[in-house]
């Protein structure tokens, strides 16, 4: 297929994508959450429910946006589309299989980074814009997670940059192919602490999405909704959707640098249209897997506190994903040829 | 406010309204917060959103068109507060009450006060961001709400004792559902204990936190769980038994750290201490009636002044009643256990953080409309 048509046939499947993927991703979650509750959560509209994202949305689209007294017009408008557009530009270097990516760039991992700092500002604007004091409260604390959490993250992704030798994804990828113990959480050789390194990155994808246990921009039993407090209708909904976006696209990369991506457990790779397919299977089973684990974790544990979110992230996370960093870099030096 | 700016002129504060719809307040109490960020410099509990006199209530109605009042105070333990009623009212009118009606009384207001703590557990873990444990507890709720149906005829607001007894007597199904649902609520508390309890997160959101003294408790008047998570060892039960208290053997679990985690794990053990009780009081349950045998048709109590105190779920409910000897009361005070509770709230909040204070907020286990009553 001519690239310009690729592309662009690749831009809708990744709106599309982000879009409905959000939509049931919320009715997993509160299929999940029903479950995990004892209850059966949504069943009224279709079979298992499966139809009520479609009448939430229809039912958030149909609302009047009107702007609340008192509010900045420009940054209430525009922060949630500060959320979801980096989150939609983020799927454009992600390969959800070996060749079925739009782009594949050679710093697709920095491009990613750079459109993931973006959405800290959509709330940071949303939050000050709305004129609401649990608002601003809501936004001041989420700046101060972000940039804890950034760090950590970053030191383990460059941690990740290093025994790979690459900033493409799909280099990546391709550096953990055969058998499941090729994955990179599970290479010591490489680095004595892979597997603390995976839980330091997915613990600050967690935090970096505002997931429960860190869920401090909304906290709805003090911050009534956080930031989101005033948004009425699509405000909302586009809102939600880049969170549900970046949730993926967090274990989405958690996948991909620890989990092997698209590879197989077992080195088999068909060639051809089938290979696509196959690819595709195992990087949804790993990205869902994690999602779930994402799910199940905020209906099960409370909310940490602001100042334990802190202290975990530099207290804990910080020196670990430092000292991960020193020693794979000593591996490498006196090991050269693992 | 302006005292408090005059003091330091770089300190900037902002006036946050904490409800009177807020999720975490339960309710519509309203706390005004003085805030510098997000460390709180005042608290001020604004009250009065559901006030409906029931105390004036008291004064222009007979003795007995008042008792369903009762139930509409303290929702969540409506039981203890017609024992408070009708035990006071007996004292003054001097009504004797047959044993076996005694016996129904403390086993039904036991079983109201562990359903009152279930749902105070679940709504608090709610308060920390915990969703899931709520339905736990509501599912074990649920059942206690069943067996008190069959008894009492209504799930929330019960009226179900009278001035000499109780209204009717149980049937033999009651005891065995009682009996099934202790074994079953001991076997879910290790659950409790697991996921809840002893889970970090909980652990470091209310260990140290929300302190109050033993003598900040005192001078408050704080009674309950409050008060014994302070290390204050006070039970009504115990201190000024009533009713046939003093036949059971049980344990008044009493914290010395004074933290939230204190109060927490006081109303834990107390569930365990009230099935204790029913159990008990099932075994030694007497054959009889379960109503006076000539109550007096018009009470009219004579002339005085007279006080009964029970222990609510939430601490000690004492009614006073003043009588002129006619069928109406000449004055009558409620002494509602949240209402000290709450006012302790402003001085133990302050130079908290907000999180850190809606958690303090909820292990007092607050009741709007019995505040207010």
């Amino acid at each position: 297929m001519p690239e310009p048509f690729r592309v662009i046939l690749f831009i809708v499947f990744v709106m599309a994508f982000a879009g409905l993927n959000a939509a049931y991703l919320v009715w997993c979650e509160r299929k999940g959450a029903g479950h995990i509750q004892r209850r059966i959560g949504p069943k009224e509209v279709g079979p298992y429910g499966l139809l009520q994202p479609i009448a939430d949305g229809i039912k958030l689209m149909t609302k009047q946006l009107f702007l609340p007294k008192g509010v900045d017009p420009v940054l209430f408008m525009v922060a949630p589309l500060m959320v979801m557009v980096p989150a939609i530009m983020s799927f454009m270097v992600i390969p959800f299989s070996e060749t079925f990516v739009a782009r594949e760039v050679n710093i697709g991992l920095l491009m990613i980074f750079a459109f993931a700092s973006v959405n800290v500002l959509g709330l940071l604007l949303g939050g000050w814009g709305s004129a609401n004091k649990y608002a601003v409260i809501a936004a001041a604390r989420c700046v101060s997670q972000n940039i804890a959490y950034e760090i950590p993250m970053l030191i383990t992704t460059i941690t990740m940059v290093m025994v790979t030798n690459t900033m493409n994804l799909n280099e990546m990828i391709r550096s953990q192919s055969g058998w499941f113990f090729h994955w990179h959480i599970f290479r010591l050789d490489m680095s004595l602490m892979m597997p603390v390194a995976f839980l330091i990155f997915f613990i600050c994808s967690l935090a970096e999405t505002n997931r429960a246990p860190f869920d401090m921009a909304e906290a709805e039993s003090e911050l009534v909704a956080g930031a989101y407090t005033e948004y009425p209708g699509m405000g909302f909904g586009v809102f939600f959707m880049g969170e549900y976006a970046n949730i993926v696209i967090g274990c989405a990369l958690t996948t991909i640098l620890f989990l092997g991506g698209w590879q197989a457990p077992i080195p088999f790779n068909p060639a051809g249209f089938l290979g696509v397919i196959w690819g595709l299977f195992w990087f949804f089973l790993k990205l869902y897997a994690l999602i779930f684990t994402v799910i199940w974790i905020r209906w099960t544990y409370p909310r940490t506190q602001f100042y334990e979110l802190l202290n975990l992230s530099w207290k804990v996370l910080i020196p670990f994903s430092l000292f991960n960093l020193i020693l794979t870099a000593l591996q490498i030096k006196i090991f050269p040829w693992l | 406010m302006n005292g408090l700016l005059q003091q330091d002129v770089n300190q900037e504060t902002f006036t946050l309204n904490l409800g009177p719809q807020h999720p975490a307040t339960h309710g519509v109490l309203r706390v005004k917060l003085v805030m510098d960020g997000e460390y709180i410099v005042e608290a001020e509990p604004v009250l009065g959103y559901i006030h409906r006199m029931h105390e004036k209530m008291g004064e222009n109605r007979t003795w007995a068109k008042f008792l369903p009042n009762c139930g509409r105070m303290d929702y969540l333990g409506a039981l203890s507060y017609n024992h408070g009623y009708v035990a006071a009212v007996e004292r003054a009118a001097g009504i004797e009450v047959p044993e076996r009606a005694e016996y129904l009384r403390v086993i039904t207001v036991e079983l109201n006060r562990i359903s009152s703590h279930l749902l105070w557990f679940g709504a608090f873990v709610l308060d920390l961001g915990g969703f899931t444990p709520l339905l736990y507890a509501f599912d074990d709720r649920e059942q206690i709400l069943d067996l008190l149906e069959s008894v009492t005829g209504s799930r929330l607001t019960y009226c179900y004792f009278r001035f000499g007894g109780v209204y009717n007597d149980i049937e033999d199904s009651f005891i065995t559902g009682t009996r099934e649902f202790i074994k079953r609520l001991r076997k879910r508390m290790p659950m409790y204990d697991a996921l809840v309890t002893k889970n970090i997160i909980l652990i470091k959101r209310l260990k140290d936190i929300g302190p109050i003294s033993k003598d900040m408790a005192r001078r408050y008047g704080a009674t309950g769980p409050v008060a014994r998570g302070s290390g204050i060892n006070f039970d009504v039960r115990k201190h000024e038994p009533y009713s046939v208290y003093p036949e059971f053997d049980f344990d008044i679990p009493v914290y010395e750290e004074g933290d939230s985690m204190a109060r927490y794990m006081v109303r834990m053990d107390e569930m365990e201490q009230s099935m204790r009780i029913v159990e008990q009081a099932l075994d030694k349950l007497p054959e009889g009636p379960v109503m006076a045998a000539k109550p007096p048709r018009i009470i009219k109590p004579e002339k005085g002044d007279y006080y009964h105190a029970v222990e609510a779920a939430r601490g000690s409910f004492g009614v006073r009643l003043v009588s002129d000897g006619t069928n109406q009361a000449y004055r009558l005070k409620l002494r509602s256990p949240t209402f000290s509770n709450l006012s302790l709230f402003n001085e133990a909040a302050r130079g908290m953080l907000l999180p850190d204070a809606l958690a303090l907020m909820g292990s007092l286990d607050l009741v709007i409309p019995e505040i207010d009553r």
